[in-house]
Formats: structure tokens, sequence, C-alpha cells
């Protein structure tokens, strides 16, 4: 058909072509603009999100001070006698993100290493999709595997463990973020010149001093960016501690213990029945914004530690 | 946890840890599939664009309306009931925002609900449908807490308690020094009001720092795992988790109802020496909504045939005659309530009050 055209006559051709060029000018347009409506909406979420966070929260310390909700150890907003203070839901966060990173930065970082220094290539093709599938697997699944499967075992060698913990929530969701962990990690390692390794090999290191004294130190960073996303991940992990940690705020470091993290507590009344525009209700945005705080600021510190990894 | 409203983004996902648990409370028991054919021919076929009833409102309630509602469904076509558990009190709201025709309560209704009811219009038919005890409960190995006095559970569960009374040592001299994990009832169901209002004295003041839960199984759960648990909830969740708990028997100190600590079982519940802690529980029948075939049909099964279900699931019927009386109040649409305006009240005979005497 252009063929044709383009022989048939001139003027039309160039007719044409001017019109599919605008028509290609539009269909540009078009696929511009929702590319930007796109971005846009995801900028308005975010904006609509923390308006709402803001506008509730601001409400919420209207009624109860700042000073009793970051400082007060009692945390009994639905009882007779009510009490705001964030640090047993805070300590309990803290206490099973920290069981968490303590569980997925050695093994994470280890078969990180394993895999960037050590592994032949098929091992690797095979490994990496395997650990991957942990951060695949629904974190209600994972929940359950603390409660009913670890929570017994571990029961078994403490038996003061009680049968809903923060050790068992813990050691699981480290289990969910090794793959973050390591793989992250693994970019990290796999960043650092081989130049540095053959270097070191030169002076006379041995494999492990070369990755233990060179590599990694070179590589930290990055390992940490990993670190503080997993953290990050952990404390904004709702399931998991949902089901096997407990519901009972306590301000605690004890990991036998049962415990209520931030984000249990907004499950919990969210599913409850406190009636909208009530105090009450208003304290799951007053720990909505401390969670989003944490995490905002932990991502944060991670992209600049990634960035810094990166421009090395 | 309890509201499984749709309309909350959160439900979902509560939905999913409720139903993983082992009981999703809230279940949309559709009609099975082979029931419209075997039922079809007996039953009226007009009834095929029946409503559906929704229920909602106490856990304690709810295993009793969700065995009903099952039956129900079973012999007459068409019919569609759901029964959902949000507490009592939240079936309260519920209920009086026009949302439900029939809440669940384990207390009769308050003079707040009393007041939200009276000013949406909602009108109310109050039916005792069964009795219930709140059961005290201990991990099986648990060797000590075999009895406990009323004071001795106050000394615990007291609003002053918190944070000081902590180990067995503190309730009574003797016990181990081993710190105490709680377990209780959510602080919006009627479980909570009676209990509180029983053991404390006071209608919802209680200690704050323990595991409360709307959800009994998480209860369940949390004591059958736990040496040094005690905790509270309706005695027919005992009934169906026998093997992991104990129960502990109350000693009321008061002497007419003899002067040994009593274990709740059915005889002792129905026959009221199982105090403080037996109450009646019952259904509350907006009036506008029981002008509908289907819930009247429903509601006389719940209270006529469909008693035999009640023994079934855990809980302690009513004697027949009082079940006479309760269906000749829901057929004159006698309104209000004869046990509330105080809220719980402890030890009621339930054919009295019926009776109006």
């Amino acid at each position: 058909m252009q063929m044709t055209a383009t022989v048939s006559s001139d003027s039309q051709t160039s007719t044409r072509s001017r019109v599919r060029g605008q028509s290609r000018l539009f269909s540009e347009r078009v696929i511009e603009s929702l590319l930007v409506l796109s971005g846009v909406i995801s900028i308005f979420t975010t904006a609509g999100i923390l308006y709402v966070l803001a506008s509730e929260t601001v409400q919420f310390f209207s009624e109860v001070s700042l000073v009793e909700f970051f400082t007060g150890t009692e945390w009994t907003p639905l009882f007779a006698d009510a009490h705001f203070g964030i640090l047993p839901l805070l300590c309990g966060t803290l206490l099973t993100s920290g069981i968490a990173i303590g569980v997925a930065l050695p093994f994470g970082l280890l078969a990180a290493i394993y895999m960037s220094e050590f592994a032949p290539s098929w091992v690797q093709r095979t490994l990496k999709p395997t650990l991957e599938l942990l951060a695949g697997v629904p974190t209600i699944v994972y929940g359950y595997f603390a409660l009913v499967f670890l929570t017994p075992i571990l029961q078994f060698f403490i038996p003061s463990l009680s049968s809903f913990n923060a050790l068992s929530a813990g050691i699981v969701m480290g289990i969910m973020i090794i793959p973050m962990i390591s793989s992250l990690s693994e970019d990290a390692l796999r960043a650092v010149p081989n130049s540095l390794r053959e270097a070191a090999y030169g002076l006379g290191g041995t494999k492990l001093s070369t990755i233990h004294k060179v590599v990694v130190p070179a590589a930290t960073s990055g390992i940490l960016a990993s670190v503080i996303l997993g953290l990050s991940r952990a404390v904004g992990e709702t399931m998991i501690v949902a089901i096997a940690a407990g519901q009972q705020p306590r301000f605690t470091l004890d990991p036998r213990a049962s415990i209520e993290t931030m984000t249990t507590y907004i499950v919990q009344i969210s599913m409850g029945d406190v009636p909208a525009g009530t105090r009450e209700y208003r304290t799951i945005f007053a720990v909505g914004s401390a969670l989003f705080a944490i995490t905002f600021v932990m991502n944060l510190v991670s992209q600049r530690l990634a960035r810094k990894f990166r421009e090395r | 946890m309890t509201v499984y409203s749709s309309s909350r983004g959160v439900s979902a996902a509560a939905f999913a840890l409720l139903s993983v648990i082992g009981c999703s409370k809230s279940e949309q028991t559709a009609p099975k599939e082979e029931t419209p054919a075997k039922a079809a021919e007996p039953s009226a076929p007009a009834e095929k664009s029946a409503q559906p009833i929704a229920i909602d409102g106490s856990s304690t309630v709810f295993p009793i309306s969700e065995a009903m509602a099952e039956e129900f469904q079973k012999k007459s076509a068409g019919a569609r009931v759901t029964v959902a558990a949000s507490g009592t009190g939240g079936g309260f709201k519920k209920f009086c925002a026009k949302e439900i025709a029939i809440a669940g309560a384990s207390r009769p209704i308050k003079d707040a609900e009393v007041e939200a009811c009276k000013a949406a219009g909602v009108e109310y038919i109050e039916l005792p449908i069964a009795f219930d005890g709140i059961a005290v409960l201990v991990n099986p190995k648990n060797t000590w807490a075999t009895t406990m006095t009323v004071a001795e559970l106050k000394t615990l569960w007291a609003p002053e308690a918190q944070g000081k009374v902590k180990t067995w040592a503190d309730v009574r001299k003797g016990w181990p020094k081993e710190e105490v994990h709680l377990f209780g009832a959510g602080v919006d169901s009627g479980t909570y009001d009676y209990f509180t209002k029983a053991i404390v004295g006071e209608e919802h003041k209680s200690r704050g720092d323990y595991t409360s839960s709307e959800d009994d199984n998480v209860l369940v759960q949390g004591i059958a795992g736990d040496k040094n648990a005690l905790g509270f909830f309706g005695f027919a969740y005992y009934e169906e988790n026998k093997e992991k708990l104990k129960l502990v028997s109350i000693d009321d100190g008061v002497k007419e109802n003899g002067e040994a600590p009593v274990l709740p079982s059915k005889e002792t519940i129905e026959s009221a020496s199982y105090q403080p802690l037996s109450r009646p529980i019952f259904i509350y029948v907006s009036k506008a909504d029981a002008e509908r075939k289907e819930v009247q049909d429903f509601v006389g099964y719940y209270v006529g045939d469909g008693v035999k279900l009640i023994d079934e699931v855990g809980y302690i019927a009513l004697p027949a005659e009082t079940y006479g009386l309760v269906r000749d109040r829901f057929a004159k649409r006698t309104t209000g309530s004869a046990f509330a305006g105080a809220g719980s009240k402890i030890g009621v005979k339930v054919h009295d009050l019926l009776a109006g005497k």
C-alpha cells in the first residue's frame, strides 16, 4: 500500500506522512500523559495517606499529650483507665525486629558471601531463586508456621515460653527477610572490583582473609543498606506478629513473653468495634504515624547508603 | 478482633487470619446446593426471593445462631441467614444503626444502647435463649490453681492490680512466684462486661495489662500453650476444647449456694449454683424486621424446634416452660427489656423476669 502510494503520487505521500507524523505525535502525547498520570496518582496516594495520617494524628494529640505518648510505659487505650504510652508497643516492635535481624543477618550475609565468592555458577543459578522463594511465601503462612510449628519446638527447649511470644515470631520473620539481605548484600559484594581481590591475593592473602579483610569491608555500606531495609520490612511486618507474637502490650525485652507490636495493635483495633472518630480509634493513626516515621527514616538511610556503594 | 464488614480494608486480612486460626467466626451460610432440591416440594416457593437475615453481636451467642442458621436454611428453601460476631457491644451498634435484623447479646442491652436505638427509631424484642457460664481456665499443667474464690479473682483482675499483682504468689500465699499470664474476652464483649461486674464489682472495669481478644480461639490457644496462663471466656468454648484446658472451680463465699467451690457444668449453670458466673444470653430482634415473614420463621425456629441445637453446641437450654414465655413474648411483639437498664444483673432467674415477677 505504502509503496504504491509513493509511486503513484508524490504530493499525496507527503500529506500522508504529515498526517501520520501528526497521529504519531498525538499517540505519543497520549502515552506521555498516561505515564505522567500514573506517576501523579501514586504521588497523590502518598500525599493522601500522609494527609489522613497527619490530620487524625493531630486530633489525637489535641486530646493526649505528646509527653505521655512517648514516655508512658502503659498502653491500655480501650480500658476504663486509659493510658496512651507507646513504649510497650515500640518495645514489642523493636524486640521482634531485632530478633529477626539477628537471624537474618548472619544467614543472609553468609549466603551472600558463598554465592558471590565461592559458588560455581550452576549452584548459584539454583540457589538464588530457591532463596528468593522464601520472600514469596505469604506472611500468613509464616505466621502459622511460627505459632503451630516453631513455638512448640522452642517450648521443648524453653519451658517458660508463652504460646504467643516474640522469639518465635522474630525468628520466622528473620527467615522471611533472609533473601532480602542475601540478594542485596550479594550485589554489594559483586560490586567490589576484582582488582581489589587480586591485589589481596598478590599480597599473599588466602581466600578467607581476602573476603574477611577486603571484600566484605569494601561492601559494608551495601550490606548495611540491606540490613536497614530488612529491618524496616520487619518493623512493618504485620501478619506474622499478629498471629504468633500475641496481643498484650508489655514493656519488656523478654523474648519469651507475649507482646504486642505496633502493627498488631493497628490490626486489632481496625478489626474491632471501636467507633470511628473517637479517641480510641485515633490511636491507630498515632501509632501508624510513628510506624511511618520509623520506616521512612530507615528507608532514607538505606537509600543513601546504597547510593554510596553504587558510586564507588 | 471482630468486625468483618467487607467495607474495611483490613477485614480481608482479618478474615484470612481468623479462618486459618481454625474458626472463622463470620460465616455466610449460603444454602447448600442440594437443599433446594430436597426441600423444594414441601416448603413455599414464594420464599425464594426472601431477603437475607443479618445477625451479628456476641461471640458467645454466635455458635448458637450459626447452628440455627445452618439448620434453618436446610429446612426452608431460599432462606439466607448471615451470622457474624462483633461482640455484644459491636452488635448493638449495628443493630441500632439498622444494619442487622437480629443482635446476639451475652448481657442485657445497656442504657446507652437503649438510648441509641430509641434515637434511631429502632424497637427491639428481647428474647432470652439459653444459659451460659463464664469459665475460668488454666493450663492443664497448672497443679495449684484448682479452686479460686471470687475475692482472689478480684485481686487478680481489679484495675488496681495493673502492674502490681504479677505472680501467682500475689494472689494466694503458697502459689508459685511465677508471673501470671492473663487472657480475657475483649472489652467489647458481653462476657467482659458480665465478668467485670460479677468479679470486680463494677461493669467494664478491669486491669488492662492482659491479652484481650474478641476471638475466643486466640484465648484458647494462649492458655493451652502456657503453664502460667489464666483466662476467662464462655463455658461453651471450654466444652469445645476440653483436652487443652483445665477448669477452675469458683467459691463465691455465699452459703446459700453451698459452701464448696463449684465447677461450671451444665447442671451447675442451669441450677444457678455456679455463681456468680452463670448468666442468661439473648437475641434482640428488631420490631420492624419482625414483620418480615422469613424473620418470623427464623425466630420461630430459634426459640421453637431449634432449641434442641442449643445443647449440641455446648450451651444450656432454658426450662421448657420458659421457652413458652419467650415464644409468647415474640408472638405479642413485646418490645423493651425485662432484664436491662442496669446492664448485667448477677444471678437472675429468667423465668421470673419474663413472667413479670
